[in-house]
């Protein structure tokens, strides 16, 4: 294991908490380590770094080790953290600022969870709405795992629960415009 | 009583089921749903990851074409739920970010009205009693494991529904149609359905601690209120049994099905055989469906 020099980290990490303040209005320095967001989280086994590990990497300016971990990609948002928190730390908010983040600097932690959230935005901003079908084609095909779930695709098909024809709403160009507004705010900010 | 309905992506696709029951049981308990007209997606499970203002722009839409209206919304998954809370209370929190929701969706939005899960519509709009009265077909003797998962309850400043850690509105619901509501320890644990497509080996495991508990604590099923919740746990249970070996066989329904069969609709109408995990077996043997209408003094 490679020796790390806190001290320049941690002046060095100063700027990256702002930011996350700022945009996520989480303190990470209000965690004082108690572990109850690690235990009970449901994704923890698959995790590099359990939660209290994040905030304490991040308390301790390890930024980059934090935008490369694989947690910040797993983690599904369902807040049994955050409601059990004794400091009431938004960990939920800060993991998907941390992945936005990381996205911006290029470092995609689980590459899978990356496609998935690209193709089914996409299948939005192109229809208004979540076009099943097509969304898991497209993921089967760019992830490369070409076989998932294709036992259960008969017994969709089937039972009307996935077509191969999107609904299309008809106001999409108010959808595409709602994209277009918001790139366009991101950019000015 | 009238309510706008957001079905969401998910009820014209794989939770089509949650759709058709919701439309049942709504028509004999009176709730009319004004579905809003050319809904979009709320981006739920993707655009929070990406963008914060497109995440509260979707919802934002529609929320906003059902305040024009004057209503609340009546939303049936969990996750465009969640969404729209957040959307709804974020609009509320400062003049700042209402003009800014307003000017991306390019629609006024003040979020006079509210969204309400439907566990929430029918525990405490239509109300336990009017329930009670429509039962005709008492699910007595059916042990039911009430799974509310993650998004309906939690973080519960932005749900302002039940008990983030033991919730009891379904559970109640059950036991007004004469059900049994079993005492369990995972009611909201989450199933990771939103990660299961892309990390679905990471999901298995939660997918098992899930109906063990639910089989240990004496289950025959399991009810559910959202989409991704049923969708995970009922397409995927034939893979996680044999991946641990496990002894249970556990029917999901939407809590809506339930309703529904409670109040003497057919199986085929609630969308009971297009399930994975067949329910009908189980039906049979509590001899729910030939049950002759008992009506009330029964339950």
């Amino acid at each position: 294991m490679e020796t790390v020099r806190l001290s320049s980290t941690l002046s060095s990490g100063k700027s990256f908490l702002e930011k996350v303040q700022t945009e996520s209005q989480v303190n990470v320095r209000d965690c004082y380590q108690c572990g109850k967001c690690s235990a009970g989280c449901p994704f923890v086994e698959a995790m590099d770094y359990s939660s209290h590990k994040i905030l304490r990497l991040l308390q301790l300016g390890q930024i980059e080790t934090v935008l490369k971990s694989k947690s910040i990609w797993i983690c599904s948002h369902c807040a049994t953290c955050y409601t059990r928190c004794p400091k009431k730390v938004d960990i939920p908010r800060l993991m998907e600022f941390l992945r936005m983040e990381a996205n911006r600097q290029g470092f995609i932690g689980e590459k899978t969870v990356n496609i998935f959230s690209n193709l089914f935005l996409t299948s939005v901003r192109l229809t208004g709405r979540v076009h099943e079908m097509g969304t898991m084609g497209f993921y089967n095909l760019l992830s490369g795992h070409l076989f998932q779930d294709v036992l259960s695709a008969p017994g969709l098909f089937f039972n009307g629960k996935i077509t191969p024809i999107p609904h299309l709403i008809k106001n999409r160009k108010v959808i595409q415009k709602i994209f277009a507004n918001t790139k366009q705010r991101q950019g000015e900010s | 009583m009238r309510m706008a309905y957001y079905p969401g992506c998910s009820l014209d696709g794989v939770g089509l089921e949650f759709n058709l029951s919701t439309r049942a049981v709504s028509k004999l308990l009176g709730l009319e749903l004004w579905e809003i007209p050319d809904w979009n997606c709320c981006g739920a499970s993707a655009a929070h990851t990406r963008d914060q203002l497109l995440a509260l722009a979707l919802p934002a839409r529609n929320l906003a074409l059902a305040e024009q209206e004057g209503l609340d919304v009546a939303v049936p998954c969990a996750a465009c739920f969640n969404r729209m809370k957040v959307t709804e209370l974020a609009t509320r929190s400062s003049k700042e970010t209402k003009d800014a929701i307003s000017e991306l969706i390019e629609l006024p939005y003040e979020a006079s009205n509210q969204a309400r899960n439907l566990i929430d519509v029918m525990a405490n709009v239509v109300g336990l009693e009017k329930i009670k009265e429509k039962v005709q077909k008492p699910l007595s003797g059916l042990k039911v494991a009430c799974y509310y998962g993650c998004l309906l309850v939690r973080p519960p400043e932005i749900t302002q529904f039940d008990d983030p850690e033991d919730p009891m509105s379904m559970d109640n619901i059950i036991s007004s149609l004469g059900g049994e509501p079993v005492y369990w320890a995972y009611k909201v644990e989450c199933c990771g359905a939103s990660q299961t497509s892309a990390l679905p080996k990471a999901t298995v495991p939660l997918l098992h601690r899930i109906f063990q508990n639910a089989f240990e604590n004496g289950a025959d099923c399991l009810a559910v209120a959202c989409p991704l919740c049923f969708i995970n746990l009922d397409m995927r249970q034939g893979g996680v049994k044999k991946a641990f070996q496990g002894s249970y066989n556990l029917p999901i329904f939407y809590f809506t099905e339930l309703m529904g069969l409670a109040f003497g609709v057919s199986p085929k109408e609630l969308g009971l055989k297009k399930h994975f995990v067949d329910p009908m077996p189980l039906l049979n043997s509590k001899g729910i469906l030939t049950r002759a209408n008992a009506g009330r003094e029964a339950v």
